[in-house]
């Protein structure tokens, strides 16, 4: 039994650490927070791709540094930790993950390298209003190498350079790679709960695109990205987790009421501990997820699935106990506790609510059972 | 990241599996228990075939040193025993409380010569032990014992009740944890004893527990003389032996108590559901449960493996059995609960012939109550969690630097 990173692999995490802890942090988050201008920190934006982060899981071929998946879930715990305000989740664990699963020796070769070198910033759309998309939902077309349609919210969608989307193609969906740089597209810039990362609405008018796999195929493989990207965003969840639950137990320890540390009375106590059993609950179910998608066994779909509804339940539990642990000054707008409530709701509803992976779960339980 | 053995791991996984086939039966149902067959005493008789097999063939006090009569070998073969011995009908509990918690103890504390009176015999299962710790007003907060041992020349005569303790009336002895001196701070002068349980002055009376069982007893103790060279540890010292026995009982690795998400999932899928049409497994407010049960489970499954992971680098074990009970009594009576009330008017009946799964849904929900108390509270277990993991201050305390007699008790 190894059910545990590597000694490289904690290295690695320890780095990344280090290096947000200078680069990145609530300071950073708040400085895209505060400028409507800008979506992302470019300056962060441009370390992270100097640190080969965003083609860690990039062929070398590719101009990637060619490192396995779990490499990838230790980066993605550090950058949720830090609340970094950039692309990353949709450029690297949707984007990219589409591109290589799906994408052509060709289409690869001509976007990987760029991605990888934090030249191309992707994103992934699915959604076209309020409720799940599905199959027969989805009203976005792809034709004749055009598309056309709505997607809205795209999640980094106003910065992205390129976007894979699904759109209906005949009878069956498929993905489709489109340059968001055309003339053919609108965003239209969307105020979120989240305003660290960038959203858009994108409208298509006859943009041009090409398919991202097989014709048909769009819905299965856009299943099959949201799995990988569900493990890495489960990470960054355990991160964002463990950063609350850190802010709150430092601050149990010096604030005092009473005469005495708060963290000393029973009712802070069990709220942390109950932090604790989350976060260890969520960790636990994305080693398995992470195991999972780095040796890509069959017991990946069930795998992502207890990752991602585990790490939402942890993420928004420790995030809303962490305000209320700050009491009043948890509920300003100086204290940082609100830049990881606003996050936790974004990764959260990003890749498909809570309630659809609940669902996904028990299907594929039910899928495990019927053979 | 692999789930595979070491191949020394592998190899004592495959001599524990060789012992097992051919002295127990395999299970045929996750529910399979000899005990529910057999009766008591032929239950108890079997267990201690049992543990004498085990013993000899060295798969008894795995992790105990080999001048014990174990095997010297860290915690991860242990578990991997305990993992394999989960897959028979193996009348193992019986012992669980006297190896895993009072004969460490023993050893820890104990002169050669009680030791080598003691140890061996327990280890083949001749001599079953009990801990007796709780009181009535001493549960949680175990050190206000008011058991009391008095001096009297090369013996203690000891007084008192203690509560619910498990397997008391079928132990030949008890490790006691008593007060020797009520004008000291209450955790500096209680003292530990090996007690036996058939001396004079030993009374044990079972409790009737509202799950319908009998497993713990109420025990009495009228002027019982212990021998000192029956003193574990120093007089007044009891509180860190008492530390040191708790701490052993991390090591054990628990098991599932009843039906867990596996068992309402077969279930759901049998009965109708009572609020929309079709099978119970088709509702969409069950199935959203039903995924919350999986992922605690699953959760603590893994981080169980993570454990595992730690003890076969070597390392202790942490608090996540902590996490385990916080976790598992609660979603054990959830599941009861829902399944009951899934079944409407019906789910009242509690007979094991007309009852799903032969009634274990009901058992399970009629023990989760004692399962959130048994081993420490759900509340004391968070407490440990924020002290001793997340590093927050201790409680503040009415009874520090206050003689024990003068410690106000209530009722």
């Amino acid at each position: 039994m190894n059910f545990d990173f590597s000694d490289d692999q904690k290295s690695l995490k320890d780095q990344a650490r280090k290096f947000l802890s200078e680069k990145a942090g609530a300071k950073v988050t708040r400085g895209v927070l505060d400028n409507a201008a800008v979506s992302f920190d470019e300056t962060l934006w441009r370390s992270v791709a100097e640190m080969g982060w965003l083609g860690a899981a990039i062929p070398e071929e590719h101009g990637g540094l060619g490192l396995g998946r779990l490499e990838l879930c230790v980066l993605a715990e550090e950058l949720g930790r830090a609340a970094a305000p950039i692309p990353f989740s949709s450029t690297v664990y949707l984007f990219a993950e589409a591109l290589m699963l799906a994408g052509s020796d060709a289409q690869k070769a001509a976007h990987l390298p760029k991605v990888a070198a934090g030249d191309t910033i992707g994103c992934f759309a699915t959604s076209e209003g309020p409720g799940l998309a599905t199959p027969s939902s989805i009203e976005t077309t792809f034709s004749g190498g055009v598309l056309n349609g709505v997607k809205i919210p795209v999640t980094d969608g106003d910065c992205a350079h390129y976007a894979v989307v699904t759109a209906k193609e005949g009878a069956g969906v498929s993905l489709v790679l489109v340059d968001l740089t055309q003339a053919g597209v609108t965003r239209t810039t969307l105020k979120t709960l989240d305003p660290t990362r960038g959203h858009a609405k994108l409208e298509f008018k006859n943009a041009k695109a090409e398919r991202l796999g097989a014709a048909g195929q769009g819905w299965e493989l856009a299943e099959a990205v949201l799995d990988r990207a569900a493990v890495l965003i489960a990470f960054e969840q355990v991160g964002g987790s463990q950063a609350c639950m850190e802010m709150a137990l430092d601050y149990a320890k010096s604030r005092y009421a009473f005469s005495r540390p708060i963290g000393s009375f029973q009712a802070i106590k069990h709220k942390l501990a109950d932090m604790y059993v989350a976060i260890e609950v969520a960790r636990s179910n994305a080693y398995y997820g992470a195991w999972a998608l780095s040796t890509e066994a069959a017991e990946l779909p069930f795998a992502a699935a207890a990752s991602r509804v585990a790490a939402s339940d942890a993420y928004y539990l420790c995030s809303k106990e962490n305000i209320q642990t700050h009491g009043g000054m948890g509920f300003t707008w100086e204290v940082d506790c609100h830049l990881f409530f606003r996050r936790a709701k974004l990764l959260a509803v990003q890749a498909g609510a809570p309630a659809v992976w609940k669902e996904k779960l028990v299907k594929r339980l039910e899928q495990k059972n019927a053979a | 990241m692999d789930f595979n053995d070491t191949p020394e791991e592998a190899k004592f996984r495959a001599e524990a599996r060789a012992f097992l086939e051919a002295n127990c039966k395999p299970k045929q149902a996750e529910n399979d228990r000899m005990s529910r067959s057999l009766k008591p005493e032929e239950y108890m008789k079997a267990a201690k075939v049992y543990q004498k097999k085990k013993a000899e063939a060295g798969f008894a006090g795995i992790t105990w040193a080999k001048e014990q009569g174990g095997r010297g070998l860290p915690p991860i073969y242990s578990v991997i025993f305990n993992q394999e011995e989960a897959k028979f009908d193996a009348p193992s509990g019986v012992f669980s409380i006297g190896l895993g918690m009072c004969v460490p103890t023993v050893i820890a504390f104990a002169s050669d010569e009680i030791k080598n009176r003691y140890v061996a015999k327990s280890l083949q299962g001749e001599e079953i032990w009990c801990q007796l710790f709780s009181e009535p007003g001493a549960g949680s907060d175990v050190a206000a014992s008011k058991t009391k041992a008095v001096r009297d020349g090369d013996d203690w005569i000891v007084n008192g009740q203690k509560v619910w303790t498990t397997g008391a009336h079928f132990s030949d002895f008890g490790i006691v944890l008593a007060r020797t001196n009520p004008d000291v701070e209450k955790h500096k002068g209680l003292t530990m004893f090996i007690v036996d349980m058939k001396a004079p002055g030993v009374e044990v009376r079972p409790i009737h527990q509202m799950s319908g069982g009998r497993d713990f007893n109420e025990v009495y103790f009228t002027d019982v003389r212990i021998k000192d060279s029956h003193r574990l540890g120093e007089t007044g010292m009891g509180w860190n032996v008492a530390l040191v026995t708790l701490m052993n009982e991390r090591l054990a690795v628990g098991g599932s108590y009843g039906p867990d998400y596996k068992e309402i999932f077969e279930f759901a899928r049998g009965i109708n559901s009572p609020t929309s049409d079709g099978p119970l497994i088709k509702n969409e407010a069950f199935r959203q449960k039903l995924a919350d049960w999986i992922v605690r489970a699953e959760g603590y499954k893994l981080t169980k493996f993570r454990t595992m992971t730690a003890l076969s680098k070597g390392q202790m074990p942490g608090p996540e059995n902590a996490i385990g009970k916080v976790i598992n009594a609660n979603q054990m009576m959830d599941i009861g609960n829902t399944a009951i009330e899934a079944q409407d008017h019906y789910g009242i009946i509690n007979d094991p012939e007309l009852a799903a799964l032969e009634g274990a849904f009901h058992q399970s929900y009629m023990f989760a109550p004692g399962l959130r108390i048994a081993g420490g509270t759900d509340e004391i277990l968070k407490n440990i969690i924020a002290e001793r993991v997340l590093g927050l201050p201790q409680d503040q305390r009415a009874d520090k630097g206050i003689a024990f007699k003068d410690l106000p008790t209530g009722r």
